[in-house]
């Protein structure tokens, strides 16, 4: 399988939830294309939910950041939500981890959006 | 960690196109293997993920998707240590000049983190320029943590 992304909105959030794999190739790509089309948009509050992640790769953690800097870049935020233990153990030891803001609660996610 | 008294010697070699299908295919038989060989979920997750980098350096970066350029692939499930062997047909990188992923400056770059993280997932891990042209990954799990 590789990546699912499903779009929805919270309030003034838009959630992309993401399964499956983010690698080199459709998964990373598609994550970049539905992040740029939201930004194109004028979303600012965007929340990655990636509990269903399976797998990511360098590639993948390219995307992330890739991103995370498109969404910054444009005035927004870019925050992430249910990290599986493998994407947060890579997150961590790629220093990443704490270049995003990171939470394991939906609700608390939303509302920490300014 | 695996367990050596399960120990069955297995080796294959394949030559594999410069394809992204190439990539899963290499990492799916290097798991099989490594599964086989009795290696724990966590050691197959990061053979797995050093495989995957290291394929994608040698179709991607190395032979640039050529349908020229093949990638030798080969994995030996010896007594004391599980390898693998990624070899390209590129025209090879300056291993010395590679960024520090970890720096600072470099955090928000959005690549250059494939080899720092095969180093991490790996007990070894040499990268060689070949003298036929190409550069060439050894990588090593153990089958007993030293």
């Amino acid at each position: 399988m590789s990546v699912k992304l499903n779009t929805r909105q919270v309030g003034d959030v838009t959630v992309i939830d993401v399964a499956g794999r983010i690698t080199l190739g459709e998964g990373s790509s598609a994550l970049r294309d539905a992040l740029r089309d939201l930004v194109t948009r004028g979303h600012k509050k965007i929340l990655l939910n990636l509990g269903e992640v399976s797998y990511i790769d360098s590639s993948g953690i390219g995307e992330l950041v890739s991103g995370f800097t498109t969404v910054t870049n444009s005035g927004g935020q870019l925050k992430l939500l249910n990290l599986t233990k493998r994407v947060k153990d890579l997150l961590q030891i790629t220093k990443l981890y704490t270049v995003f803001d990171v939470h394991e609660d939906e609700a608390a996610a939303i509302r920490s959006f300014e | 960690m695996r367990d050596k008294q399960r120990h069955v010697p297995e080796a294959v070699e394949r030559l594999l196109d410069s394809t992204l299908e190439s990539v899963d295919s290499a990492e799916e038989l290097a798991v099989r293997m490594a599964q086989r060989a009795g290696f724990g979920e966590d050691d197959l997750i990061k053979i797995g993920m050093a495989v995957r980098e290291s394929m994608v350096n040698a179709v991607v970066h190395g032979n640039r998707y050529s349908a020229n350029r093949k990638v030798r692939f080969s994995v030996s499930n010896g007594a004391d240590r599980f390898t693998i062997r990624i070899a390209d047909q590129g025209e090879g990188f300056d291993l010395e000049n590679l960024p520090d992923p970890l720096a600072p400056e470099n955090l928000l770059r959005t690549s250059g983190r494939g080899i720092f993280l095969i180093r991490s997932f790996m007990d070894e891990c040499e990268i060689r320029r070949l003298e036929s042209g190409g550069t060439e990954v050894t990588l090593v799990k153990y089958a007993v943590s030293k």
